[in-house]
């Protein structure tokens, strides 16, 4: 249990640490243009025959999304993610309320879920496909795996954690259960949420990822696999870079959803 | 010496003329510690006591005992002679860490409690409106918690002590985490406000200056276990201009007696 | 102890979890979930045998080759980026996109450079944890109170001594989390690079059981592997418990 009551200053100091994006344009794109350059020189020297440049990965990136091939597999990788991450939003959220809420759930669930989110649960891939065959089922199901544990703790330990003078002030105002609830815990616990939320979408593209290395060769793990059977490197490449520049703008994407809808009190800061 | 000293020792007091919170006998113990033992205090209609002590002398939890937020393990609490042991509609809290909600404006946490009450949006925020200016927080409605500074914040919990219109207001200490200049006006203006307000004030605090300075009752506790030492009533005028008072003989003159008696508690 | 109080009600349920498998077990509801007690006897007889010891040394050497470079690099790096402003502007954007992204999709990169080796594995491990290590390094760093420099500066300490004496011993409560973090990542990357790869440790394993649906074996690996990656962060948490009676005086 101390365990996880750990584990929740990882996520909080994960959103944390994203003060890097208040810095200056010009900064960012210095750190961008250092990477890429960094990135550049290596692919000249070159450091390996696999390690393309970062002109031809660009220039692979393009062809990519021309022929259609890369859109194409987006849409057969993101189904399966958007599906899981919000069965796991939804379903981790609840579960979490539930258990910080209720004794007996607590004791129940939450042990599981922290196994969950301490062992390496990608083992269990391989095993859903034997169940599930190799379609979306097994897919969504893999990112599941991987985002519920994250987002039920977040949830859990958000809501076990809430501000105690909080909850005194809403009883002296004769406040309800359910109005305790409603207007005081889930609101403050809301920051930790969203932070579990955001890890729970990073936990599912790896998931998805896994998935379709591992066992169903279709979408974007399936590109990646064909691209390097090929040894076509700069293809590969840019396929891998276009999940993980997609995976980072979505978490930036969801915080910034976060602090427009939910966060007035940080807007103008 | 003006000031009158009511009594001494933890004999019984009758009864005033009016008293709006009865308290009999309360004792209450934290494991094997005995933080307060039976406690009987009157507190008068439209007056502000305090609750004055060294830290230990169980003034806070006598303050939430009142509130009902704490069970007295033995012993009552009356308002206007009926008996309660949960929080109620008469009591309203001010509290020493301000509660406010970070995610709410000041408007949303001033009429949060007729909010919990079910009152309808325009309604309860304008008599929330009402209160943040009478408080001195006219234009902030819309601002933060976050944006105000300590005493602001304070202001936005008072105000929303009023708003609910209970006729008993609890303070604990209030100004605790409000700096030093902060601190004086808002005395000042809780003076003000007491006067217009025609409410029953019971405020706990450790500063023997500030008790003295703004109360018309002041109830002095010793520690270990907690037990009334002394009541004392400073007969302080407060229509004067606040500077003097604090240049007041009176007022120095009780403010001395008051750390004489505790200091014996003092380590 | 406290973690005592807590750890007896978690033990407990998930003795109540043992049992719920063991019965589904026992009916054969799931085909592929063998009771409990199957899977625990398939645990006693695995552990027996050459190619589990095998496989247990493979990916135990590469898990503590990768651990060991993550710290090496990821304290630095983090010290580095909490002293350095331009150090921090310029990789910051990068340990937090790295930090949360989808990693898996880079093991196939790591096994083109690498080959289908050990190496990989080892950077697998390395890329999955040393991010975290930098992240906390660098929040510990940042954390350590202007006064407490500049008390060791008025003092006349060397630069050497004030990295050394007073910055890495003041952030240490975070480091330790941050590497406590970056172990449970560490088995992750482990765990995932070796199924990806397939033909090394505990992926081979996983393959041959798997495919010759050989389950009570397969389950019982994975309790293997979960019972080590429980022990791991539960060592690192008591070593955290040791610095924590200064971390709580600050």
């Amino acid at each position: 249990m101390e365990n996880s009551l750990r584990a929740e200053r990882g996520a909080v100091s994960l959103a944390s640490h994203s003060g890097w994006r208040d810095q200056s344009i010009l900064l960012r794109f210095m750190s961008i243009a250092l990477f890429a350059g960094a990135w550049e020189i290596a692919g000249r020297i070159p450091v390996s025959f696999a390690f393309p440049t970062f002109s031809d990965t660009m220039v692979a990136f393009v062809k990519l999304v021309a022929d259609g091939s890369l859109p194409t597999a987006y849409l057969s990788t993101l189904q399966p993610l958007l599906l899981g991450v919000v069965l796991s939003a939804f379903l981790g959220v609840g579960l979490g309320t539930l258990c910080g809420l209720w004794r007996a759930g607590e004791w129940l669930l939450i042990p599981v879920f922290i196994v969950l989110q301490a062992a390496p649960v990608a083992a269990f891939i391989p095993m859903v496909t034997f169940i599930y065959g190799i379609g979306m089922t097994a897919k969504t199901l893999a990112v599941m795996i991987l985002a519920l544990p994250v987002i039920v703790l977040n949830t859990y330990k958000a809501v076990r954690n809430v501000n105690e003078s909080l909850l005194v002030m809403c009883r002296s105002f004769l406040g309800t259960r359910w109005q305790t609830v409603a207007k005081i815990i889930l609101p403050d616990a809301s920051p930790v949420i969203f932070a579990g939320l955001r890890l729970g979408v990073a936990a599912g593209f790896v998931g998805v990822v896994l998935a379709e290395l591992l066992i169903t060769p279709t979408g974007i793990g399936d590109l990646i696999t064909f691209h390097r059977s090929r040894a076509d490197y700069a293809e590969m490449y840019a396929t891998i870079g276009s999940i993980i520049a997609l995976s980072t703008l979505t978490l930036i994407v969801l915080q910034w959803i976060e602090i427009r809808l939910f966060r007035p009190e940080k807007r103008g800061a | 010496m003006r000031a009158t000293v009511l009594r001494n020792g933890p004999s019984p007091v009758s009864a005033s003329a009016d008293s709006i919170v009865e308290v009999r006998g309360v004792s209450k113990y934290y494991g094997s510690v005995e933080a307060l033992r039976s406690i009987d205090l009157d507190f008068p209609r439209g007056k502000l006591t305090s609750l004055l002590g060294p830290s230990g002398c169980g003034k806070t939890t006598l303050l939430k005992i009142i509130a009902g937020l704490i069970t007295a393990d033995a012993g009552t609490i009356a308002i206007d002679g009926k008996y309660v042991s949960t929080p109620g509609p008469e009591r309203a809290f001010v509290f020493q860490d301000f509660a406010l909600m970070p995610w709410a404006t000041v408007l949303r946490n001033v009429a949060f409690g007729l909010e919990l009450r079910g009152m309808d949006k325009t309604k309860r925020e304008n008599i929330a409106r009402h209160y943040i200016d009478e408080v001195g927080l006219a234009g902030f409605g819309d601002k933060y918690p976050h944006e105000l500074s300590g005493g602001m914040r304070q202001r936005v919990g008072l105000a929303r002590a009023l708003s609910v219109d209970a006729d008993v207001l609890l303070l604990d200490e209030p100004f605790s985490a409000v700096d030093e200049q902060n601190r004086r006006k808002f005395q000042e203006d809780l003076i003000r406000l007491r006067t217009n307000q025609n409410k029953t004030f019971i405020f706990v605090t450790h500063s023997i200056e500030e008790a003295v300075y703004i109360s018309d009752r002041i109830v002095l506790l010793s520690p270990r276990p907690g037990r009334v030492s002394q009541v004392i009533e400073p007969q302080i005028d407060r229509s004067v201009d606040p500077e003097r008072i604090h240049r007041d003989k009176h007022y120095l003159d009780t403010v001395e007696e008051i750390w004489q008696g505790l200091k014996q508690y003092v380590e | 102890m406290t973690l005592f109080g807590y750890r007896v009600p978690m033990m407990a349920s998930l003795l109540v979890w043992c049992l719920i498998w063991e019965i589904i077990g026992r009916a054969h509801l799931v085909f592929l979930l063998p009771p409990l007690s199957e899977v625990l006897a398939a645990a006693v007889h695995l552990v027996q045998t050459a190619s589990w010891q095998n496989a247990t040394i493979t990916t135990l050497r590469a898990f503590v080759m990768g651990m060991a470079l993550s710290i090496l690099f990821g304290v630095p790096l983090g010290i580095l980026m909490g002293r350095v402003k331009i150090a921090d502007d310029l990789l910051g954007m990068w340990v937090n996109i790295f930090s949360s992204a989808p990693l898996s999709a880079l093991v196939p990169v790591l096994m083109i450079l690498f080959g289908f080796g050990e190496r990989t594995i080892v950077a697998a491990v390395f890329l999955f944890a040393i991010w975290i290590i930098v992240l906390d390094t660098r929040a510990g760093v940042r954390h350590i109170s202007p006064s407490l420099v500049e008390m060791a500066r008025s003092y006349g300490a060397s630069r050497r001594a004030l990295y050394t004496k007073v910055i890495l011993l003041a952030a240490l409560p975070e480091i330790l989390a941050g590497i406590r973090l970056g172990l449970i990542r560490g088995v992750k990357g482990v765990v995932i690079g070796q199924l990806l790869v397939a033909i090394v440790g505990y992926g081979a394993l996983f393959e041959t059981f798997s495919r010759n649906f050989r389950m009570a074996e397969f389950w019982a690996l994975t309790i293997i592997l979960f019972a080590f990656a429980l022990l791991v962060a539960q060592l690192i948490e008591q070593a955290e418990a040791k610095v924590e009676y200064y971390a709580g005086a600050r």
